[in-house]
């Protein structure tokens, strides 16, 4: 059927009518799409080249200006460099321990579903409330941490305002966040290896650790690879945490400022909308090259069987 | 070999408690701190872990101040719109995508995917010039506007559609049934489970979001649950019970729902994300 128009066979009324229901079908989410994102993607581009006018004056062209501006703005190489240390510090600690849980939860143990019930809690909470209890228990004076870790003879550290340390602190907060929603992609992907295979190697005498290596892993790295580039996709747009926690008045504002923090403040703090717009593509550049990255890695170690 | 089998067990079940424990600890101190008052939650000498008393007047005095009733208003009619824009549009074209031949289709699917390999930052500045354009700041349409599509959704219920087998639609069209009357009433209730995992993750997304209301909604009566509590936090900065009687309350229908349904939270995302 789909070949009919090619092969200049007219094409029949029934296909008409085919083609009519899908265009029909189609119709609210291809507008919605072309106006709400496909436009919008070059208007962010165009506006990357304007400043924009203040109290009521047009937008001014000033070319690559906006561009020039942000290389040589030491703050945005902070926020690329904050950015991809919280994707990096958050990533592979979350996957890792996110995978670990699944194996665990995945063989014969007591309170399985419980666990998993609990383990995904932090998953379904706003990340602004998640972060005011975060900031409570970090508190300097009065926080929980600092008060266990004085009763146990550390002493008080300074989770927010400490420009060393805030980003430890909301790395924590994002292992936290995220690790339920990996353990269970996990855990279904675990799911799906049939059993028979532990069983065989079982009599082969495989120990628990042989057979992660050799059957779990490699069977689970299809859902590993997409655990891992949505993970890293969300974390190189972290937002809500930091700019919950972290003030633009405070000490560590340079050492944990993220790109999209960055481009909120420049963008409708400061209403410069074209470098912010000109920060948005950067991010842009950079998830793209990271896509790319991973789809090269990906024949090298994802299996698909 | 029994008992060092046993010692395993006991081992991993000390693991998972304690991961257990780091999981709910910050929601039961949010929970503790909020019913304290001011003295006893930042006492240090002696400590209190729970409350002397149940201090219930925090939840009151925050619900006063903030107009609580209006903020469950705004985001419950967020995300319900949401959810059902999502839901339809994308059960259609997701339907068209998957079953249909049309000119066309390569096109409008290769757009679907592009929209969701670009980071959501890029859509925001036109998206907001819009509503601002249409004088429509500070209304729950604005709060619906970036959601009155899905291309997540589309690509999610195609695979949905996919795996339906073709015969249904053959005996449908034997029985006199058009392709609308097929989809509506044959192929969409058998994609029950997905049009669960697709209402739930644009629930739970949308419940979630921080800069979208921020930014297009900034008066106080125009707010949701997430984009007030981010203005209660810097109104309040040293009143740590009120606080975090606030982030209660904006978790607390979350979190309902997810017991409720907790089957459904945790399929619907392990599919949502299986499936793509």
């Amino acid at each position: 059927m789909a070949n009919s128009r090619k092969n200049k066979t007219p094409i029949t009324r029934r296909q008409w009518n085919e083609y009519r229901w899908a265009w029909f079908m189609i119709a609210p989410t291809m507008i919605g799409l072309l106006v709400l994102n496909i436009i919008p993607i070059f208007q962010t581009l165009y506006l990357s080249f304007f400043k924009s006018g203040a109290f009521g004056k047009g937008n001014i062209f000033v070319g690559l200006d906006n561009y020039k501006t942000m290389f040589a703005d030491q703050q945005v190489w902070f926020a690329v460099r904050n950015t991809l240390v919280y994707t990096l510090g958050v990533v592979p600690v979350t996957i890792a321990l996110a995978l670990l849980a699944a194996v665990l939860l995945n063989g014969k143990v007591r309170g399985k579903s419980i666990y998993r019930t609990i383990y995904f809690i932090p998953m379904i909470a706003a990340p602004a409330a998640v972060t005011m209890v975060w900031k409570w228990l970090y508190n300097n004076q009065y926080g929980l941490i600092n008060h266990l870790l004085q009763k146990i003879g550390i002493g008080r550290i300074n989770w927010i305002d400490d420009p060393n340390v805030a980003m430890i602190s909301i790395i924590i907060i994002g292992v936290w966040s995220s690790f339920g929603y990996s353990m269970v992609l996990l855990l279904a992907g675990l799911q799906e290896i049939p059993r028979d295979y532990y069983e065989a190697s079982n009599i082969d005498g495989a120990s628990p650790v042989r057979q992660f290596f050799s059957i779990t892993l490699p069977l689970v790295s299809p859902t590993l690879f997409f655990v891992l580039v949505t993970s890293i996709i969300t974390a190189m747009q972290v937002f809500d945490v930091i700019y919950m926690m972290i003030d633009v008045t405070s000490p560590s504002y340079d050492s944990t400022v993220s790109l999209v923090y960055l481009f909120y403040n420049n963008s409708f703090k400061y209403s410069n909308k074209g470098y912010g717009s000109a920060i948005v593509m950067l991010l842009l550049a950079i998830i793209m090259i990271i896509t790319v990255i991973q789809n090269k890695l990906q024949d090298k170690w994802v299996n698909y069987m | 070999m029994k008992k060092k089998q046993r010692i395993t067990m006991i081992i991993i079940q000390i693991f998972l408690i304690l991961g257990a424990v780091i999981m709910i600890m910050p929601l039961l101190w949010m929970l503790l701190t909020s019913l304290k008052t001011v003295t006893e939650s930042t006492a240090m000498n002696p400590f209190h872990f729970l409350p002397s008393s149940l201090h219930w007047e925090n939840f009151a005095t925050v619900i006063k101040q903030n107009d609580f009733p209006r903020l469950y208003l705004n985001t419950f009619a967020m995300m319900a719109l949401r959810v059902f824009c999502a839901v339809l549009f994308s059960a259609m074209a997701g339907y068209a995508f998957a079953r249909l031949d049309f000119p066309g289709k390569k096109l409008g699917f290769g757009l679907v995917l592009f929209q969701m390999m670009v980071p959501v930052q890029i859509f925001i500045i036109p998206q907001y010039l819009m509503i601002d354009k249409l004088g429509m700041r500070n209304t729950i349409f604005a709060l619906l506007f970036p959601g009155l599509v899905s291309a997540f959704g589309t690509f999610l219920l195609r695979q949905f559609f996919m795996g339906l087998p073709k015969e249904l639609e053959e005996s449908a069209t034997l029985d006199g049934c058009n392709i609308g009357q097929t989809f509506f009433k044959i192929m969409l209730p058998l994609t029950k489970s997905g049009l669960v995992a697709l209402s739930i993750f644009t629930a739970l997304f949308s419940f979630k979001d921080l800069m979208w209301p921020m930014i297009v909604n900034t008066k106080t009566d125009a707010a949701t649950l997430s984009s007030a509590l981010a203005k209660i936090s810097s109104a309040y900065s040293v009143d740590y019970p009120q606080l975090m009687a606030a982030s209660v309350l904006a978790i607390t229908p979350m979190l309902i729902l997810y017991i409720l349904f907790q089957r459904q939270f945790i399929e619907g995302i392990a599919t949502s994300g299986g499936k793509l």
